[in-house]
């Protein structure tokens, strides 16, 4: 079925929203936004996503509509090319390649066939801007290399330049300078905060620009919270300048309306300001959108407005200041406690995502599912408190059961525990909260694992703790005669000699419990919680434990922290072998009797794939990564992949995805990426494009007919059978978040 | 995009009781009115019909209580030696009561002499009923027989000779004429009819039987005996359905609340309980000062009598529903602006939003929505709340300490202020559940006003008791060490040569960490 070719590591979605300022198309139908080495375009409407453009070979940087065709797209990129999508089609057109690094790139209705990017020569801290001329041709690809410099001495992010009034000027900003240069007079003024300029620490530095579209007026933020309006700016003595301050702390970004008559800004608030005729009285507020707003951008037609977070989210909002969309990806700027996990309801990433929150995120849409609050606290954005850390979770009994773990340390002997078991309510189609219990140890939970055998009446929960302990938590019946009620309580603790517990783990049918205090390994008996063997190997703290599954259900494999992989024999309770690998991940596939061990070396982390009858891998596979790979997981397939070569079989099942320190989502593929794309959204997007003209009226009616046979196949082919949206939480938490009507004051 | 997230109070376990539907009903009594009669008193009856008197015999005596008198407003007196069991009719104006001497009498409520005298039984009768025509009266004697009598020409119209010990308690079915069931010291209950001259059913009970009581519908009978209440099937021809063994010692009497939900059982061992009767649980329990006889409900749980050994009649009234007195109304909005769109029919291709309802938010909330934090810590230091729920309280000084502002909240304050929050400190510091978060708040207040302490002598005596409170947590938790060091030692000594050490139970109830506090 599948023509073997070489497996390699993709990249699968998750990749930064917010990397840049959204673009949005001159009927605000659509915003565009770069993602990675892709550019995303989503409908307005319906936060689908309709299109990927792909062709980049590296980050893209920067995207701009073609100001003489509002159908085009301009796009550049770090491996120094710019190309011209159109983006209805999902078409790349052109493609100029310039040659240097592109970190950012504007277009001007003025300047004729020319665009501006910003490179960096010589020094790795000097960036120019840069005007490249755009020659004329037929062909696909064509050597750009006519620039002609602007300005040097620059901020590479393009926050920090904004080019104003129809393209009179443009105004750059770094440190505590702001230049102006104007392309008539072809003159650069230069000014500086009068009060700046002799301390060493203030703090009142420029962060972003944006100009007036009509007038000359300049907005600048800066590092305390100001924004300054420059006016009179073409006479380097008689400018002026006003200040608006509201916001607390740095403003990261600021935008002008189409008309010029609001002023957008926002920062680590998480508040949306408008400020109405640029007076300090007049202000609007959206606050409470979630996460520091990065970017913020304004439609073309002026009815809309985006706003990226830090929380690799896009915000589309209405002109009246209120939210009408949300674009979420996979939330990427805090610490993965948790690990990966599989929702197995969903099928969905399980992992750490908004502070206090656990994030589900559908791998196969590269979208946010959901966020279940598990702190169910206001979270209060600070430098330096100590905030909630969500821990430890886990799903137990087929995804009926969630516990999580979340602690708070602030100092040494002042630990804040807190374990929480939610059930899965099938009416509301959410995770309800059960037990609550206040410090289940008295010291870290270092692990905690559910009992997932399929005959286990009893759900069953077993956590580790540095205390010394290990717990058994079961499901009771805490009904009386008034209501029915389950509850969880302690049922069994262990120890062994006082070490620290570090791992446990459930054999397969549930039988034995494997914990592992510090370099010894124990075995107990789940029914009467004796303890039946012991295993120690004297190579160090056990880092990882797991069972083998189905046929290999009688090896128990641990990894230590000297880098010793070890497979013990629970019928002869011997060791059946040992290698030495420094496992960082391990993790076993549910499907079958693979695990899938990540080693760290010096060199990048390697992956190796084996069974625990053997200590000869299946397959491995040399620098999957050059950083440090933190988690893994094997993600069942829907649809087994038929892989007919023996080096790719334990992909049959199961998908293995891994994340690694800096938090990028990757796996393993043979397959191209365009194939991926599925054709509704492409019928979806030809669709709504038609105008409706009377001439479509006429013409439009017959061709839609024909489109909806077409269709009619093709969904009868992949009929999804959809819940039915009323009173599913994240939707009507969604309904309820645009339905609310925020007027007052919270910062 | 969310919403303010309220506080999080911590919620504790609540020791004692739980508090339940029931406990509410039955605690909702006032205080017991105390009547002494002359001797024990062995039997209260309520009468069915209004106003609800009681009859209430003791000795030889029987007296009629109005409901809310502490005096008898009539009395019969008219016995030679101890009566037993006064009982109204379903009508409430006759009264029949056995005796001692073998003789049951029959008053009229407004007359004063017996109406009929039924003479017949050699023993003492403890127990006579009407049965459910109004026209016979049923008696158990300590003669061993049960005799059915005729009220017109006061006639003895039948008599069971079936018990082989002493009949001590009987009761006639509110629906048929012709049965009633008496219960004997010979442990059996037996149900007679009086169409067949002979019982028709009898269940063993396994001790001497002390009460019996028919369910209003016939179908199920409780019988209680020893320590044990046991309800029976009649209608499966007395099958067990459940034995009941809540009391310590002898249950003497039983009743049914008004509803027909809840059995009620007075014991010697002055307690009554609730049960369910869905469920034969336990789910009340009242205590008394001696050993309870008798029992009786009047009509809507109103009261509740009850008599006792020593001759004390407890009779406890239910608290008036307290009337609310309604605000003067304000004009509320028209009638067209609730019912707008509320006959809309929801088509099927629609989606139901409701609006969402309106979050109300505490005071204390507010104020820390608007970061009004000294308010919100005043808030909560407000006797009111710092007294009856100092968990909210405690949960407010950890979320402030959780934002990072609980010295900005507890600065500044004057010589009353924080007097007050000293006084809490006091007060909950030493307990264990509230102490990780309060040593925290008391070592940032003795930081802040550790430079103008001496100026105020309020004060200085409070941090005086602060530090005492703290010695003394440090003694006893010293000693509890102790304890525990000599626990371990005792259990090491009985676990000999076990290879695992098995921790089965719990010992860390709370080792506050203490610090020394200098003032």
């Amino acid at each position: 079925m599948v023509e073997v070719e070489s497996l390699r590591v993709v990249r699968c979605g998750g990749s930064e929203l917010n990397f840049r300022r959204a673009v949005f198309s001159a009927d605000s139908k659509y915003v565009f936004c770069v993602s990675g080495d892709f550019i995303k375009v989503y409908s307005t409407a319906t936060e689908e996503c309709v299109h990927i453009l792909q062709g980049h070979r590296n980050l893209v940087t920067g995207i701009q509509l073609n100001p003489k065709n509002h159908l085009q797209l301009y796009s550049c990129s770090f491996d120094g090319m710019i190309k011209l999508w159109d983006y209805i089609d999902g078409i790349l057109i052109k493609t100029f390649i310039v040659g240097c690094k592109l970190h950012a790139l504007f277009t001007l209705a003025c300047a004729e066939d020319s665009v501006f990017v910003i490179i960096n020569k010589e020094k790795p801290d000097v960036f120019q801007l840069v005007s490249v001329k755009l020659p004329k041709s037929s062909s696909q690809e064509i050597e750009a290399k006519e620039l002609s410099f602007v300005l040097d001495y620059i901020n590479q992010s393009p926050k920090c330049i904004a080019f104003g009034n129809e393209g009179e000027y443009v105004a750059a900003v770094r440190d505590f300078y702001l230049s102006v240069y104007f392309f008539k007079k072809k003159t650069t003024s230069r000014f500086t905060l009068s009060s700046s300029r002799n301390k060493k620490h203030a703090k009142n530095n420029f962060t972003c620009v944006a100009c007036h579209p009509k007038e000359n007026c300049i907005a600048t933020g800066h590092g305390d919270g100001k924004i300054r309006l420059w006016r009179n700016f073409d006479d380097e003595k008689k400018y002026t300048y006003t200040c608006l301050h509201w916001h607390h702390d740095l403003v990261m970004d600021l935008a002008f309306s189409v008309t010029g008559s609001s002023l957008l800004s926002g920062g680590r608030e998480s508040v949306l300001v408008e400020w109405r005729e640029a007076a300090e009285k007049n202000k609007e507020f959206l606050p409470r959108l979630g996460a520091t707003i990065e970017h913020i951008s304004v439609s073309p037609a002026g009815d809309l407005f985006c706003t990226s977070h830090s929380d690799n989210k896009m915000i589309i909002i209405h002109r009246n200041l209120e939210a009408s969309a949300v674009i979420q990806g996979l939330v990427k700027d805090r610490n993965i406690f948790t690990g990966l996990m599989i929702d197995p309801r969903t099928k969905a990433l399980v992992l750490n995502g908004k502070p206090g929150h656990l994030q589900f995120y559908s791998l196969q849409s590269d979208k946010q599912l959901y966020n279940l609050d598990i702190t169910q606290q206001e979270y209060i954005n600070d430098y330096g408190l100590i905030q909630i850390e969500l821990t430890k979770a886990a799903f137990g009994c087929y995804g009926n059961w969630l516990a999580t773990v979340e602690q708070r340390q602030e100092k040494e002997t002042e630990l804040e525990l807190q374990m929480k078991l939610w059930t899965y309510n099938k009416k509301t189609q959410g995770f309800v909260l059960n037990t609550k219990v206040n410090m289940p140890h008295e010291d870290h939970i270092t692990a905690l694992c559910f009992c997932n055998a399929e005959k286990s009446e009893n759900p069953t929960l077993v956590t580790t703790s540095k205390d010394g302990h290990f717990k058994v938590w079961i499901l009771t019946d805490d009904s009386d005669i008034y209501k029915k009620a389950v509850g969880w309580t302690c049922d069994f603790v262990g120890s062994y000699h006082k070490y620290q517990a570090t791992n446990c783990c459930f054999s397969e049918d549930g039988s034995l419990l494997a914990v592992s205090f510090e370099e010894i390994v124990t075995i107990w008996d789940s029914e009467t919680w004796e303890l039946k063997c012991t295993f120690c190997q004297r190579a160090g703290k056990i880092r990882h434990l797991c069972f083998g599954r189905l046929t290999c259900s009688k090896y128990l494999l641990g990894a230590t922290e000297n880098g010793i992989l070890c497979c013990w024999n629970l019928l002869s309770c011997a060791l059946e072998w040992s290698a030495k690998l420094n496992v960082r991940v391990m993790e076993p596939d549910p499907n079958s009797e693979n695990i899938a061990a990540i080693s760290q070396s010096s060199m990048g982390s390697d992956l190796f794939v084996f069974r625990p009858s053997e200590p000869r891998p299946l397959y491995i596979q040399k620098n999957i990564s050059r950083e440090e790979v933190q988690w893994g997981v094997f993600v069942p397939r829907d649809v087994p992949e038929s892989f007919t070569s023996e080096a790719y079989q334990w992909l049959n099942r199961s998908q293995f995805y891994f994340l690694t320190k800096s938090q990028s989502l990757l796996t393993f593929s043979t397959q191209s990426p365009e194939e991926k794309l599925t054709p509704t959204s492409k019928q979806l997007l030809a669709e709504e494009t038609l105008p409706t003209t009377p001439f479509y009226f006429i013409l439009g009616k017959h061709r839609q007919q024909q489109q909806d046979d077409k269709l009619n196949e093709a969904l009868k082919n992949e009929l999804v059978q959809l819940p039915l949206t009323e009173n599913i939480p994240a939707i009507s938490e969604l309904l309820l978040c645009l339905s609310l009507d925020v007027g007052y004051l919270f910062w | 995009m969310a919403g303010y997230k309220p506080v999080v109070i911590q919620a504790y376990p609540v020791l004692g009781e739980k508090i339940t539907q029931d406990t509410v009903y039955w605690n909702n009594y006032k205080t017991p009115v105390q009547i002494k009669e002359f001797g024990a008193v062995s039997k209260v009856d309520f009468s069915p019909q209004p106003p609800y008197n009681y009859a209430v015999t003791a000795s030889s005596r029987i007296h009629i209580y109005g409901r809310y008198s502490q005096e008898p407003i009539k009395t019969f007196s008219r016995f030679k030696d101890t009566a037993y069991c006064a009982t109204f009719r379903q009508d409430g104006r006759l009264l029949v009561a056995g005796s001692e001497d073998g003789g049951i009498q029959l008053f009229d409520i407004s007359g004063r002499a017996p109406l009929r005298q039924f003479e017949g039984h050699t023993k003492a009768v403890h127990t006579v009923d009407f049965t459910a025509d109004k026209y016979h009266v049923v008696s158990g004697a300590d003669d061993y027989t049960v005799k059915l009598w005729d009220i017109p020409n006061s006639k003895e119209i039948l008599t069971f000779k079936e018990h082989s010990d002493y009949v001590r308690c009987g009761c006639a079915s509110k629906l048929n004429p012709d049965l009633f069931v008496t219960g004997s010291y010979d442990h059996t209950v037996k149900m007679f009819d009086a169409r067949t001259n002979q019982s028709v059913i009898s269940v063993e009970h396994g001790q001497p039987v002390e009460s019996v009581l028919l369910f209003p519908s016939g179908g199920l009978l409780v019988s209680a005996g020893g320590r044990y209440v046991k309800v029976w099937d009649m209608l499966k021809g007395g099958q067990l359905l459940v034995s009941l063994k809540n009391h310590h010692k002898t249950v003497t009497c039983l009743c049914l609340s008004s509803s027909g939900q809840r059995l009620l059982s007075g014991s010697l061992d002055r307690k009554v309980k609730v049960y369910s009767t869905t469920s034969y649980k336990v789910v009340h329990s009242f205590d008394y000062a001696a050993s309870i006889l008798s029992l009786a409900l009047a009509h809507e749980d109103e009261t509740i009598v009850v008599g006792m050994t020593n001759g004390i009649l407890s009779v406890k009234h239910r608290k008036s529903e307290a009337k609310k007195d309604s605000l003067p109304r304000r004009r509320r909005p028209a009638y067209r602006t609730f019912i707008k769109g509320k006959n809309y029919m929801k088509q099927q291709d629609d989606i139901l939003i409701n609006r969402p309802s309106k979050k109300h938010l505490e005071l204390y909330d507010r104020d820390l929505k608007n970061f009004r934090i000294s308010k919100a810590l005043d808030r909560v230091l407000e006797p009111d709340c710092a007294i009856k729920t100092p968990e909210i309280t405690v949960s407010i000084i950890k979320e402030l300490n959780r934002r990072g502002v609980l010295a900005n909240a507890l600065a500044g304050r004057d010589e009353k202020e924080i007097s007050r929050v000293l006084n809490f400190l006091i007060r909950n510091l030493s307990q264990p559940r509230f102490a990780p978060v309060l040593i925290n708040a008391a070592e940032i207040i003795i930081d802040i006003y550790l430079p103008v302490i001496g100026q105020s002598p309020v004060v200085d005596k409070k941090f005086l008791l602060l530090q005492g409170l703290v010695e003394k947590e440090i003694d006893y938790q010293r000693e509890l060490l102790e304890t525990l060091g000599m626990m371990d030692m005792l259990f090491a000594t009985m676990t000999r040569k076990e290879s695992t050490s098995l921790l089965q139970h719990n010992t860390s109830d709370g080792f506050l960490e203490n610090k020394k506090i200098e003032s």
